[in-house]
Formats: C-alpha cells, sequence, structure tokens
C-alpha cells in the first residue's frame, strides 16, 4: 500500500479525502465481524475434534497407571498437573519420551535436589521398576524416543569406529579419557566410567542438560553401540592404561603437579641427603 | 714357565706416564681435579637438570630409531585393537608402534617425557635458587643470562617434542602455535606459511620438527650448556658466608675424587627418579587421542607444564581486538598479546634483571658469597611476586580441570585469575618483605640478648624473667655475618643433641635437663650450665 503524500496527485488526494470518513467506525464493524467468525470457527472445529483427543487419552496402561501415581506425588511441583511444564520450575515432558526418563529418574538426577546449574548424579530415589512406571507414563502422554530393551547395548560394536566417532563428537566435552569436563558458568559434562550402556544411550538419545541430542538420525543405532563399546571397553577398561597410574587421564595439568609433588620433591630430598654425606 | 712379575702398584703410575707422554694433559688436567666446590644441597639443583638432559639424549636416541617422521596417511594395523583400521600419518602409527610393538618403547617415551619434565622444573627450581641467593650478580650475569635462554631453549624442545608424534592433542598444540604467529603482525602470515610450507597444516611440518628437535635444539642446548659449566668452572662456584669463607676463596671438597664420585650417585638417582615416574606413572597416552584431526579438540586440552602459563595468560586475556583502518583495514587479534608480548616482556626481563639490580644499587662489586634471601628483602620480594605472576597464569592454564573437579564454576574460575593476576602479586611482595624483615630482626634479637631458653625465672621481687643464653662470651651484640643463626639451644649444645635418623631415630635421644633446678644425673661434664646474668 503507497503512503498518502501531500503533494501527491489527484488520485492520491481523492483516496486521502475518501479514508478519512470511512476509517473510524465501518472498520471497526467491519473488525468485530471477522472476529466472531474466525471465533465461530475455532469453537466450532474444536468441538469436531475434541471427542477424539479425549478418546486417545483415556486407556493408560497398567504400567502407566501406577507412574501418574508416582508422577502426581514426586514431579508434579515442577512438570505441572499434566506434565506440561512451569514456567521457571521445570520443562514439559510432553514429547520427550521414556529414555529421557530412564536416564534422569535412573541416574538420580531426578528428582532435582536443588536448582543449581545443572543436575546432578545421585543415588535414584526410584528403583528400577519405578523408574520403568514413570518412563511408561511420560512416554504415554506424548510419545518420544525411547531406549531398546536389554542391558548389553554395546557387545557387536565396532570399537575402531566408535572411537573415531567418539573423539570427534563426544571429547570435546567428556574430553579424551572420558573423565569429563568444566562447561560454562558451573555447568559441567560428566565423567563417562562407571556407568551403563543403558545410561550413554539414553543420554544420547535424550540430550540431557547441555547436552546434544543425538538421535537416530545423527548417530544411527549401530554407531550408538560402536560408541558405547568404545567407551565401556576401552576408557572403562584399566587395560588402556598401559603406562601405569593414568593421573585421572587429566593431561598435562596432573603430570605437571606429579612431577613436582613426586619428581622434584624427591630429587631435593636427595640432593639433601648427598649433600649431607661429607 | 716363568711369570713376569707386575707391580701392581705402579700400575696407574705408569699408565698416567705414558699417556702424559702422548698427549701431554698433566698440566689442565690437574687443575680440573683440584677444583674445589663447596657442598651444599642447593647446589645440586642445576644438576638434576643436567643428568635429566643425559637421560633425555640417551632415551631420545633409542625413540629416534624406530620413529618415523612423516605425515604420509596410513591404515593403522598394530597391536592395539582401538586404533585398527584408522587412517592416520605415518608419524602417529609409528608412535603407536613404539608404545606397543616395540620392546621397552613404552617406558622409554614415558622416561623421555618424564626426564623432559623433570628438566624443565630443575631449571626453574635452579634458577630461583640462584636468584634468591644473588649468584647471579657480577661475575655471572652472562651465566644467568645462558640459563634464562636454557629455559627458553629448553621450552621449544619440549614443542616440537610433544607436536611430533601428530595425536589429536598435539595437533591442537600445534594448531594454536599457528595462530599465535599469524597474530603478529605484519610478518605473521609470512612466518606460518613458511614454518608451515602453506596452509596449517601441511605436510611437511612433523618432518621440519623432527629436525628441530633432534638435532638443531638439542646442540643448541649442549652448546649452552657446555659454555654454562665452564664459565662455572672458570669463575668458581659461589659459597654461603661461613667460617673461614671469604669473598675470594672458595671452600668445599675437590672435584676428584670426593665430588665426582657424589655426582655418579646422584646421577644414578636422577635416572632412577625418572625410570621410577615413568614405570609408575602414564604420560601422555597418545592412543586416548587418537590421531590428528581438525574436528577433534578434546576438552582438557593442555599443553606441558612449562607451557602452560601461556594457556593461562590467553584464556584470561579479555577479547580486546584492535582494528586499524588502513587499506582494507587491519587486525590485531587479542591472542597476539598473552601469547607474542608477553613471553617477549618475560624473556627481557629475566635475562636483564642481574644488570637492573646492579644499576639500582650502584653495586659494581665482585660477589662470591651469597646472601640469604632475608637478608635483600627487595630481591626476595620481586621474586616471590614473579613466581605469584607465574602461578597464577599457570593455574589459570589448567582452570578448566581445576574447576571441574573442585566444582567451581568455570567462569568464576577465569575472573579469579584475572583479578588475581593483577592483585596477588603485589600482595605477596609485600607479604614477602615483611616476612623478610621479621626473619632479620629476630635474628639480629638473637644476636644482641642471645637464645631464648625457654626458661622463666622470678625475682624475689615478684618480677619475671625470661632467661637468656647469650651467644658470646663477654655479653656483647655480635655481628650478622650473613649465615644462620643459632635460635635453638641444642644448636649451642647445652641441651642434647638432636636426634640422628632420616625416618626413625638411629639413637636413643640423650635426656634433656627438665630445669635448672634438676639438672639431668648423667650430663656430659663438659657441658656448660645456663646461666642468667639478668
Amino acid at each position: 500500500m503507497t503512503t498518502p503524500h501531500r503533494s501527491g496527485g489527484l488520485l492520491a488526494r481523492m483516496r486521502r479525502r475518501r479514508s478519512v470518513p470511512r476509517s473510524k467506525v465501518r472498520r471497526r464493524i467491519g473488525a468485530a465481524t471477522r472476529l466472531l467468525a474466525a471465533l465461530v470457527l475455532a469453537g466450532g472445529l474444536y468441538t469436531a475434534f475434541a471427542p477424539a483427543i479425549s478418546a486417545q487419552d483415556a486407556p493408560l496402561s497398567p504400567a502407566a497407571m501406577e507412574g501418574k501415581a508416582l508422577f502426581d506425588t514426586s514431579c508434579i511441583t515442577c512438570h505441572g498437573m499434566n506434565a506440561q511444564g512451569i514456567e521457571g520450575r521445570g520443562p514439559s515432558l510432553i514429547g520427550v519420551g521414556g529414555a529421557s526418563v530412564d536416564f534422569q529418574v535412573g541416574t538420580g538426577r531426578m528428582p532435582l535436589g536443588s536448582q543449581n546449574a545443572q543436575a546432578v548424579e545421585k543415588p535414584p530415589v526410584f528403583n528400577e521398576e519405578q523408574t520403568r512406571q514413570l518412563a511408561q507414563y511420560v512416554q504415554e502422554l506424548g510419545g518420544g524416543p525411547q531406549i531398546p530393551e536389554g542391558n548389553d547395548l554395546h557387545s557387536g560394536g565396532d570399537i575402531a569406529a566408535g572411537g573415531e566417532i567418539f573423539r570427534l563428537n563426544c571429547s570435546s566435552c567428556h574430553a579424551f579419557g572420558g573423565g569429563g569436563g568444566a562447561l560454562s558458568s558451573g555447568k559441567f559434562a560428566p565423567r563417562l566410567s562407571d556407568t551403563t550402556d543403558r545410561v550413554i544411550w539414553g543420554a544420547m538419545l535424550s540430550g540431557p542438560q547441555n547436552m546434544p541430542v543425538f538421535g537416530d538420525n545423527q548417530l544411527s543405532p549401530d554407531e550408538k553401540r560402536d560408541v558405547i563399546a568404545y567407551i565401556q571397553e576401552t576408557l572403562g577398561d584399566s587395560n588402556s592404561d598401559p603406562g601405569g597410574f593414568n593421573l585421572g587421564r587429566l593431561g598435562p595439568t596432573t603430570e605437571g603437579l606429579a612431577v613436582f609433588v613426586v619428581g622434584i620433591t624427591a630429587l631435593i630430598f636427595t640432593a639433601l641427603w648427598i649433600a649431607g654425606k661429607s | 714357565m716363568k711369570r713376569r712379575k707386575i707391580d701392581v702398584r705402579a700400575l696407574p703410575a705408569k699408565a698416567g706416564n705414558e699417556v702424559e707422554d702422548r698427549l701431554g694433559v698433566a698440566t689442565p688436567l690437574r687443575s680440573i681435579i683440584n677444583k674445589v666446590f663447596p657442598d651444599h644441597w642447593s647446589f645440586l639443583l642445576g644438576e638434576i637438570a643436567l643428568f635429566s638432559f643425559i637421560v633425555l639424549l640417551l632415551t631420545g636416541t633409542f625413540l629416534t630409531l624406530f620413529f618415523e617422521p612423516s605425515l604420509k596417511e596410513v591404515t593403522y594395523d598394530g597391536s592395539y585393537a582401538p586404533l585398527r583400521g584408522v587412517h592416520m600419518s605415518a608419524a602417529y602409527a609409528s608412535s603407536l608402534d613404539l608404545s606397543f610393538d616395540v620392546r621397552g618403547g613404552l617406558i622409554m617415551r614415558q622416561m623421555h617425557h618424564w626426564s623432559a619434565l623433570v628438566f624443565m622444573a630443575a631449571i626453574i627450581v635452579h634458577m630461583l635458587r640462584i636468584f634468591f641467593t644473588g649468584a647471579f650478580r657480577k661475575p655471572r650475569e652472562v651465566n644467568w643470562i645462558i640459563g634464562s635462554l636454557l629455559f627458553w631453549v629448553g621450552f621449544l624442545a619440549g614443542f616440537t617434542g610433544y607436536s611430533l608424534p601428530d595425536d589429536a592433542l598435539s595437533g591442537t598444540g600445534l594448531r594454536i602455535a599457528s595462530a599465535i604467529m599469524l597474530s603478529i603482525p605484519l610478518i605473521g602470515t609470512w612466518l606460518t606459511s613458511s614454518i608451515f610450507n602453506g596452509e596449517f597444516p601441511g605436510d611437511i611440518i612433523i618432518s621440519r620438527f623432527f629436525i628441530a628437535h633432534v638435532l638443531l635444539i638439542p646442540a643448541l642446548l649442549v652448546a649452552l650448556i657446555s659454555v654454562h659449566l665452564a664459565l662455572v668452572f672458570k669463575q668458581k662456584h659461589t659459597q654461603w658466608p661461613g667460617p673461614g669463607r671469604t669473598n675470594t676463596n672458595v671452600v668445599g671438597e675437590r672435584f676428584f675424587p670426593r665430588y665426582t664420585i657424589k655426582q655418579a650417585g646422584f646421577f644414578m638417582a636422577v635416572a632412577g627418579v625418572i625410570a621410577l615416574l615413568a614405570g609408575a606413572m602414564q604420560i601422555n597416552p597418545i592412543w586416548l587421542f587418537g590421531p590428528y584431526e581438525a574436528g577433534v579438540v578434546s576438552a582438557a586440552s593442555q599443553p606441558d607444564w612449562y607451557v602452560m602459563f601461556l594457556d593461562g595468560s590467553t584464556r584470561l586475556m579479555p577479547a580486546w581486538q584492535i582494528n586499524i583502518g588502513i587499506g582494507n583495514g587491519y587486525v590485531i587479534p587479542p591472542i597476539f598479546w598473552p601469547t607474542v608480548v608477553l613471553p617477549g616482556i618475560l624473556v627481557g626481563l629475566s635475562t636483564m634483571y642481574p644488570f637492573v639490580e646492579a644499576r639500582l644499587n650502584k653495586d659494581n662489586k665482585i660477589h662470591n658469597l651469597l646472601q640469604r634471601p632475608r637478608d635483600v628483602p627487595q630481591r626476595t620480594a620481586v621474586g616471590v611476586m614473579a613466581v605469584t605472576f607465574f602461578l597464577v597464569l599457570t593455574l589459570s592454564g589448567g582452570n578448566d580441570v581445576i574447576a571441574d573437579k573442585f566444582n567451581i564454576s568455570l567462569n568464576a574460575m577465569t575472573w579469579a585469575g584475572r583479578i588475581g593476576l593483577l592483585i596477588l602479586p603485589p600482595l605477596f611482595y609485600w607479604v614477602a618483605y615483611r616476612i623478610c624483615l621479621g626473619l632479620q630482626q629476630h635474628d639480629r634479637e638473637v644476636l644482641a640478648h642471645g637464645v631464648e631458653t625457654g626458661i622463666i625465672r622470678r625475682a624475689p621481687d615478684g618480677r619475671f624473667y625470661e632467661v637468656h643464653q647469650p651467644l658470646s662470651t663477654d655479653h656483647k651484640e655480635l655481628e650478622y655475618a650473613g649465615w644462620v643463626v643459632p635460635k635453638k639451644m641444642n644448636r649451642l649444645g647445652a641441651l642434647g643433641p638432636a636426634v640422628k635418623g632420616f625416618f626413625k631415630p638411629i639413637e636413643r635421644p640423650a635426656e634433656a635437663p627438665v630445669s635448672p633446678g634438676h639438672p639431668p644425673v648423667e650430663a656430659p661434664p663438659e657441658r656448660r650450665e645456663i646461666e642468667s646474668k639478668h
């Protein structure tokens, strides 16, 4: 639309003259009519489709019912009545899937101890059965990714291929040795030792805290299997430290500390001892 | 059969004569053999560096027999399963073979790396001893400069060395080094492309670093170390002040045989400690790092400890970029200041310090006697300030590891480093200065009034006195001679001697007198009774 100009031609002046009486009353009436029509349409559509949605709600499986009971006593404060999330407290759980619940609840990160930089691992509040029920409930709420069945999710994986994926995608936060590392403002990537295949799979699938999601489109299930095989069989195995005590696999930081605390200290004591012999 | 009689006792002299007849080395050898070295533990710190350098040469030679300095791409097929079938450079593959398939290769690699760390650490510790005791003063300024250069050349040796295996960690370091070189105004791009023969990483850098690491830099180190030691011989060793020791003599042990035997033993000890470190503690596990790829940057990627202060200064530097509007615009990136300008200033300050101090003190005399750190508070405080500066930077270089392991926010660590770098050095200057003055004052107090005995006497009028043991027989105030003042009664022989034995006593401690009123039953007769003349 062209904006009217004072020094415009005849047509522009005519349009300006016409627009002045029309704008106030007529425009308002027109807007009100359109709004009414839109409301009627939306309401009509809703009444047409609402029964279908509520019909889907009804059959929660028995496990999910148990999960909902647990949810209503332990999770509802932050995640809300229908797991839709509460602004400033907790995110919506609709669509996060069972993988996320398995990871967060199974490692004790949820229920959250306190609102800090990020949730920390602690002894789980719920046992395996309860975790499974909660996961089932969240799964039935809105679907989402799930961890495959079984506890062994790495045998048959290609360790060398997994190592390449690990170094490219994981080491930038979890470090070469899987010892973990610091992120900004008190957040951190945890160490990867003493953990289970399911936890690693769940983390990749759900991208907890600051971790990016490695969904099945980014890393295929076979590649996930490779990565877990590398983490569990190479990093988790003391045979990968053929050089002796690994100093926490923290690289030159602890090596530098060790050379002073052990090496130079021992040598200065030797110097004291030798110089004293006369 | 008739056996010829050999006079065994005459053999060394006869052999010596034969050598002398041919080579004529008796006169120079005699002066070397008769050289006198003062005996103090702090004079052995430089030897740690020297001996670890010898271990470096020996182990390094072994490594060159198996290492292939090439960036040619190969597929690994060695015995380390997690990398089998992975494409990598020949340099990395041969480093893996060295670690897993060469007999004794891993311990040699680890000994080489640990002795490099020990070498640099010993240089620093030795340098601190020289600095805090004033051993760098005239006539030894040149040796101080050579020593400082040894640190920086050792720094280059270390960097070129740990870049050779072409693992992901060393590749990250090399990438940073190329960025640092690029940041230098005007010559940066030329310098980088001439070193890497084009863009980073190119295909020749490992071969170039190899020849620098195994020939050029070691040759420079050997040359500098030789001059360093020759100057110690020529200028004679400094010594602590003490009875019979003056600015013009040296009191100690002859170079041969005592000093030589001790040093041979010390070399064995240094080599032993390095072997122990290498056997017990894993260093630089390149098989975990994987081959270098541009996309691989791990958390906790740090350089070795003697480079870490530059990493720290880079982490603390705010992102202040200078844009100069000449031509198409010219940029001086922030990394230029902490990694080029700062080390430049440090090299200049550290090498020139002896001249600065002489100038400030208007001191042109020759000094062969050392000073106790407390007696020169300004210098000691400056040294503490420098150490604090270095430590803040080094800790900041590892601040992500510290943040992670001690549950501190990384951002808080960075800000603590920034503020600490400005506040802590002057603060510790002041603290060190006050401690020096306090120690000086206590020395003077003891010289004037005697050693505290811990005995309180009460006079008939009710007043209390602490009994002091005067150091001089005629109760005059003694002059400070620049050496340790006895501050405990057992140093004067008045109490039972200190218990001997390093870890556990090798003798029963003598019964100490409980109080002057109750002398020990079997007190040695030559001990003097504690007296008070208040």
